[in-house]
């Protein structure tokens, strides 16, 4: 248990907030960067430890967000279930996109392309279909009650979100101590040494790819209960697949608190940008993207691995003052 | 026993004053996708990765040719100006940002250029915000008479430009020292360093190439499309598609792909209507990935 320590003090933490904010900006900001961070994880279950760099997650949001909120506006179904089945629907695109492109073979530019294709049909599908309200998009009726998913205060929009972030680190966690994990990392390290040890690279791949969607799925769904309104722009829109590598890239690749870490700066930033230039589009996400390729060029595994870097260079001097005093 | 008699829109739709005009049409425009595309499969066929911000670059080097406009400079001259002026940037970007960021990892090299699309996009739109714009040149609706069909005199410079630009690129790779010691790069990267050739140097003149294409067809697009900050992007995809289509590095391939591509786009929007005939690109797009990434045109992989 003893490994899943840290896991437990940064949520006890994170679950103090809203005792002692009561500030709705500063809450839905923390909203907004959790849920971003769930997102995130999704990406770095596949990315970060398998290796496989996805440019279309939006395709595992916006399936989650459209599924809840189709689900409850048209059939009636309870918001709970509809939460349920939209991660499942997540789930199933990864094991469809997975078992397409994974049995061809496709990796790197080629895997990128694919999965950024993938979404870019699903947003131009859901920008005409009827189902999903076309260019109109869906609204989820206002019904603030438990049993609708709505809840009049934000701080418990806050602790679910809270909840599934947790659940997501602690899934990282396990995987990371697993087998499977281990498979994994063998697969980004170099896929045909992997495949020589007797590894089944494509079906390693494909069920980090159901994982990866999933989680990243549910933070759609999430999306769509907190803001009760999705259109094909918001749902498949690149900026969500940006954002979902951006942040375990920025905070620590293949690492448990990478996608949480990234999102916090990378929300912190943006937020940062748009104060101080106002609400004109745009200079956050040039912010972003300056952010992304500087913590490529200066610090390869993120910021937790600069912090860790740093910590390191700081010890070995202070040792070698303490030798020279 | 008889069959039912087609709808008469279709049989509008498919007699041939109306299908010859529009496939016509599909090879002009494919020829400027055939331009960007080759772009983007210089830049893999040597860095062997994917450009993803070959899009923005696009977007902003309309935006120059449109200011270009602004200042008296005809697009079909600008191309003069802007061609070395985007090497330039070409060359720089690969040189200073992308190679040195990279550390020489492909993943690495694929989130830099995505990281330096982000930033162009973004900063076009901040600076001008997503309004559009467009140019009035005093050709842009004049057409010549080929008898059966009308034919926009952009289009044809377009596709006359393109190559001519086709010409120049295989010019240059056939018979120049530089040329040569891309198509070496490009071939066998260690060999080519141990020869003594400067592999960052020629990543970069690749680089600078490509971004060269984008602004030639940048300014053979101005004078009849539109610009704003996400304009370039719908071009891209679609050159994407292309050089899956053609083979990623092949420079045939490219442009017969863009042909073909313009042609299919041309025709489904015809039957289908516009959005569902650019779903039908990617439609194409992930078939060619799954079933033959290494393209119609491309050896196996």
């Amino acid at each position: 248990m003893k490994a899943f320590t840290p896991i437990a003090v940064v949520v006890a933490l994170f679950a103090t907030v809203p005792l002692v904010v009561h500030s709705n900006v500063v809450l839905n900001f923390l909203v907004v960067a959790l849920m971003i961070a769930l997102a995130g994880q999704g990406w770095n279950i596949l990315g970060g430890y398998g290796g496989q760099y996805s440019f279309g997650h939006a395709a595992f949001f916006g399936t989650g967000a459209y599924v809840t909120a189709i689900l409850q506006v048209r059939y009636g179904v309870n918001a709970w279930v509809g939460f349920a089945i939209g991660i499942a629907a997540g789930a199933l695109v990864g094991a469809i996109i997975g078992a397409l492109t994974f049995r061809s073979g496709l990796r790197g530019s080629y895997f990128a392309l694919v999965t950024l294709a993938f979404a870019e049909v699903l947003r131009i599908s859901a920008s005409v279909a009827p189902i999903t309200g076309a260019g109109v998009g869906t609204l989820i009726k206002l019904d603030l009650r438990a049993q609708a998913f709505q809840f009049q205060s934000r701080a418990v929009f806050y602790w679910i979100i809270l909840a599934l972030v947790a659940l997501s680190l602690a899934i990282a966690k396990l995987i990371e101590r697993s087998r499977f994990g281990v498979w994994l990392v063998a697969v980004r390290e170099n896929e045909d040494a992997a495949q020589a040890l007797g590894i089944d690279v494509a079906t390693v791949k494909s069920a980090a790819m159901v994982i990866s969607g999933a989680i990243t799925a549910a933070a759609g769904c999430f999306y769509a209960q907190y803001f009760l309104f999705v259109d094909s722009g918001i749902a498949y829109g690149t900026w969500i697949s940006i954002e979902v590598l951006l942040t375990p890239i920025i905070g620590g690749v293949g690492t448990v608190f990478g996608p949480l870490f990234g999102a916090m700066v990378v929300k912190a930033l943006g937020e940062g940008a748009r104060l101080v230039t106002g609400d004109a589009p745009g200079l956050d996400l040039v912010v972003y993207g300056a952010v992304l390729i500087l913590v490529i060029a200066f610090t390869p595994r993120g910021l937790i691995g600069g912090l860790a870097q740093a910590r390191q260079w700081l010890m070995r001097r202070r040792g070698a003052e303490a030798h020279h005093g | 026993m008889c069959h039912p008699p087609l709808p008469a829109s279709i049989l509008v739709v498919l007699s041939p004053a109306i299908i010859i005009p529009a496939i016509l049409n599909g090879l002009l425009t494919g020829a400027v996708y055939a331009l960007v595309a080759l772009g983007l499969t210089l830049v893999y066929g040597v860095l062997h990765i994917i450009n993803f911000a070959h899009g923005a670059l696009l977007t902003a080097a309309m935006f120059a040719a449109f200011f270009a406009y602004q200042f008296g400079i005809d697009p079909y001259v600008a191309i003069f100006l802007l061609a070395p002026a985007f090497f330039a940037v070409g060359y720089a970007l690969q040189r200073l940002v992308i190679g040195p960021a990279a550390h020489g990892d492909d993943r690495n090299m694929l989130l830099v250029t995505l990281g330096i699309a982000v930033i162009i996009e973004n900063a076009l739109l901040y600076a001008f915000r997503a309004d559009t714009r467009t140019i009035d040149v005093p050709y842009a609706f004049q057409s010549i008479d080929f008898g059966f069909t009308f034919v926009a005199v952009p289009r044809l410079v377009g596709f006359a430009a393109v190559f001519a630009v086709a010409l120049v690129l295989w010019l240059i790779m056939t018979f120049t020292d530089t040329g040569k010691a891309i198509r070496a790069v490009a071939k066998e990267k260690v060999g080519a360093e141990l020869a003594g050739i400067d592999v960052a140097h020629v990543y970069a003149v690749t680089f600078g190439l490509g971004t060269a294409c984008v602004a030639i067809a940048a300014c053979l697009l101005v004078p009849t499309y539109y610009v704003n900050p996400s304009a370039g992007n719908a071009f891209v995809l679609v050159a994407f598609t292309i050089v899956v289509l053609g083979g990623m590095g092949s420079v045939p391939g490219a442009l017969i792909g863009g042909l073909v591509i313009g042609v299919v786009e041309s025709l489904s929007s015809l039957f289908f209507g516009d959005s569902l005939g650019q779903v039908g690109i990617f439609l194409i797009f992930i078939a060619m990935l799954l079933v033959r990434p290494s393209g119609l045109f491309g050896a196996r992989a």
